[in-house]
């Protein structure tokens, strides 16, 4: 017990953080400019903040492999792999939390917010005088101010997506027993399998996008229903491509050679990513899309 | 060891400090982050602090005389934020960063690189912020709490450019906290248990655990702004279904628990301060810890009481307020504790001591003027009056900044390995002491006469205590002045100390040398 205390290993200095910081700076202030740029034929915005991207890449890679060569050389005690786990279960945590606030708004609008526009508890008059032809139900298809909209139906896309999530946590759960009983070509067939179905459901989800913009007019602007809708499954979409991606890695790690039954924290980590991006999913499918 | 002995080898540089602008730069060490911290603590504390000016100088008479109402409101706005996020926060991670690992005999934060990280951002974060100030049409200008619409239908094109500075300080803030707190899960040295943590230990626990779980809520409100206000969806607009007062949800379901997190350190450092110079063991360790974790629990579920005037149903004003009220037990309890601690002590008065002891009174107070503001019925008469500033001032001020003066006291002859100018922190403490009150007290009068906050120009007859409040705000920003001069002394040289540089001090920090060596507790010590 006591020699797991004397390895602790504390890197050298590193140029990846400030690196890094940099990045965030270019994105920030891109992101703004970009924004604020929308009506205007201005793009100076978009150049900085393709620039950040381009420098947080640079980064992402240069640190990862710097770390990935750290472990590769097994500086990494088991303290250290308790430390990388501890960080990535409170990460996503904070993700959680980030998705609470968005159903936060969805539940605070269908429970009490849309009916007191319809007049509830003692919203009468709100009612009476501001938006006396408004109806609360959900979806909510005729906004206050008259504008309308189409619901997007569960059955389709949205089904068939789920669907695809839930098999690829199944294929994700496959990938990690047989990475702890390093059966290594099943574990190869079973994460590509579940790459596959991430890379599937992005494609789908864009497929989705376009026939709710195109053919029913469900857009970002579409009210509360519309709001709600894009930014929980957008923000949901962002986090695949974000699971995927570190997947992927993990993917061509293995492929060469690298993580076994014994050290595996990156797949460990991306495997967690990946099982909380699907219950995400099952809670945007039964309160967005069902009910 | 094996793998512990080659890395040495591959990087024989390891251990020495490294020199130039590059050590602090690429630093992955926690002491010289925490200093890093600490620094730019110091610094936003006197930008915010001259923004703070700015708005007493206005205020000094009645009319407009200095600036427009819409820089007015800038100042103001940005003023808030630089405190709550730019001065107490990182001064807290500062300590953090440089008394935890110490505290706990790790060599250092369990995640280095991703501590640098975190710091560096800040910076950057900071400079985006002030930067929209010399934009055209200004910087933020909504009040702190960015309430919809001012944020979004009335704010000014930049919000932006605030929308993503807060953005990454939250990214920053939450890559802090999970450092913190898997440092302390993680890296306790052996046989430091539980309950033999040092309070301050116990306190940034939990503070990250709150700082985890409501950074991220405040990311969704501010993205909600952003696309309310530049890609035309209707969260907070009744026109789209939304809701103006869902933004003040969401927001205080960040804020409230962002207000423990400013403080619920200071309790730590508070516990830790007062034992030493009171030459006793802190009276109710065990009750400190359970009353400390009420607080962070309790937080989440009373936000709405900032709220009461917006409008409720009456189930849930008395819900918030019952619960409001009910934080009162566990921070009565600490209060008592710190009394109790002192209670036939031999006491003595050395700086850090002072500043504790004004903690605890002035703290105090203006958890009593909360209690006030908890009352639903009494709120509808206070709320958005100078009352509400004077009670948010004590206690972070007063409460957190004190407290912040307070440790970075005690804690400093430990950093440079000097004792600091003792005369002038003297000067410095009591000018704090007297003029702190004189800018804060009377704006309980104005407050319940009825002033209005967050306002260029008020009635006459609010004039002379306006007057008597702007000098106390002057004098208590030049008094930090000294603070500054002190810590620059200090860090220059002095009488040298011993490794227990206070008498009555316990903890692993001071048993390591004074200055502390670059890198401590490398293989850790064991606790008894």
């Amino acid at each position: 017990m006591e020699q797991k205390y004397e390895n602790y290993f504390v890197p050298e200095q590193s140029q990846w953080p400030i690196i890094g910081a940099v990045a965030m700076f270019f994105i920030a202030v891109g992101a703004g400019l970009t924004v604020m740029q929308i009506d205007s034929t201005a793009s100076s915005g978009s150049y900085i903040l393709y620039g950040g991207i381009g420098i947080l890449i640079y980064m992402l890679f240069g640190w990862f492999k710097h770390v990935i060569e750290e472990s590769q050389k097994g500086l990494y005690s088991a303290q250290m792999d308790r430390s990388f786990r501890q960080g990535m279960s409170w990460f996503i945590f904070s993700e959680v939390m980030f998705f609470l606030a968005f159903f936060g708004a969805l539940f605070y609008a269908r429970v009490l917010s849309v009916p007191w526009l319809g007049g509830a508890s003692n919203n009468a008059m709100t009612y009476e005088v501001l938006w006396p032809n408004f109806e609360a139900v959900w979806p909510l298809l005729t906004t206050p101010s008259g504008e309308t909209t189409n619901a997007m139906g569960w059955q389709g896309l949205p089904l068939i997506n789920t669907i695809i999530l839930l098999t690829s946590s199944v294929t994700m759960h496959f990938a990690h027993v047989a990475m702890e009983r390093d059966e290594r070509l099943k574990l190869k067939i079973f994460l590509s399998l579940t790459v596959l179905l991430g890379a599937v459901f992005l494609g789908l989800q864009v497929e989705e996008y376009r026939h709710a913009y195109n053919d029913l007019n469900l857009t970002l602007q579409s009210g509360l229903y519309g709001n709600t809708f894009y930014l929980l499954t957008g923000f949901h979409g962002l986090h695949v491509t974000l699971g995927t991606l570190m997947l992927l890695i993990v993917l061509l790690r293995i492929f060469k050679g690298h993580l076994d039954s014994k050290q595996h924290f990156a797949f460990q980590a991306a495997a967690w990513y990946w099982h909380f991006v699907d219950v995400v999913w099952l809670c945007l499918f039964v309160f967005v899309y069902v009910l | 060891m094996s793998t512990l002995v080659d890395s040495q080898e591959q990087n024989p540089e390891h251990h020495h400090t490294p020199k130039g602008f590059k050590r602090w730069l690429y630093t992955t060490n926690h002491k010289d982050i925490g200093s890093l911290y600490l620094i730019f603590s110091l610094t936003m504390f006197i930008v915010g602090g001259a923004m703070a000016m700015v708005i007493r100088a206005e205020l000094f008479q009645p009319g407009l005389q200095l600036v427009d109402p819409h820089f007015f409101n800038q100042m103001t706005t940005v003023h808030g934020l630089i405190m709550v996020f730019g001065a107490v926060m990182p001064a807290f991670t500062g300590l953090a960063n440089w008394m935890i690992p110490m505290m706990i005999g790790a060599p250092d934060m369990a995640l280095p690189r991703m501590n640098n990280w975190s710091f560096w951002i800040l910076p950057f974060a900071f400079s985006i912020l002030l930067m929209s100030l010399f934009m055209e049409g200004g910087g933020p200008a909504f009040g702190w709490t960015f309430y919809a619409p001012l944020s979004t239908t009335y704010s000014n094109d930049n919000t932006a450019l605030f929308v993503f500075a807060v953005h990454i300080m939250g990214i920053s803030s939450i890559m802090g906290a999970i450092n913190v707190i898997v440092t302390i899960v993680n890296l306790r040295a052996p046989g430091m248990t539980w309950m033999k943590l040092p309070l301050f230990v116990w306190t940034w626990l939990i503070t990250a655990f709150l700082l985890i779980a409501v950074m991220p809520v405040l990311a969704g409100a501010v993205t909600m702004v952003l696309t309310d206000k530049y890609f035309g969806t209707s969260f907070f607009d009744a026109a789209g279904g939304g809701d103006p007062v869902m933004f003040q949800h969401i927001f205080w379901f960040f804020g409230h628990p962002e207000v423990y997190i400013m403080i619920l350190p200071a309790f730590g450092i508070i516990s830790t301060i007062v034992p030493t110079f009171s030459r006793k063991k802190l009276f109710g360790y065990a009750s400190m810890v359970y009353a400390t974790s009420s607080i962070a629990l309790l937080s989440f579920v009373v936000w709405a009481h900032h709220m009461f005037t917006t409008g409720m149903p009456l189930a849930g004003e008395l819900f918030f307020m019952y619960a409001t009220m009910l934080i009162s037990v566990p921070t009565g309890v600490k209060v008592f504790n710190w009394v109790a601690t002192m209670w036939r002590g031999s006491i003595t008065f050395e700086i850090p001591m002072l500043f504790s002891i004004a903690f605890i009174v002035l703290f105090t107070l203006g958890g009593f003027s909360g209690l006030m503001l908890a009352i639903t019925p009494a709120d509808f008469q206070y709320h958005d009056t100078y009352f509400v500033v004077a009670h948010f001032h004590y206690v972070l001020v007063t409460g957190a900044v004190f407290s912040i003066m307070a440790g970075a006291y005690y804690w400093l002859p430990k950093w440079t390995g000097h004792m600091f100018d003792i005369t002038l922190a003297k000067w410095h403490f009591w000018l704090s002491l007297v003029s702190v009150n004189i800018l804060f007290f009377p704006m309980h009068f104005v407050g319940l006469a009825g002033m209005p906050r967050r306002i260029p120009d008020y009635a006459l007859q609010f004039a002379d205590f306006n007057a008597i409040i702007s000098i106390g705000g002057f004098a208590f920003g030049l008094s930090q002045l000294l603070f500054v001069a002190v810590v620059y002394k200090c860090a220059r040289g002095g009488e040298s100390v011993p490794n227990k540089v206070w008498d009555g001090a316990e903890g692993l920090e001071w048993e390591v040398s004074s200055p502390a060596p670059y890198h401590t507790f490398s293989t850790p010590p064991e606790v008894k």
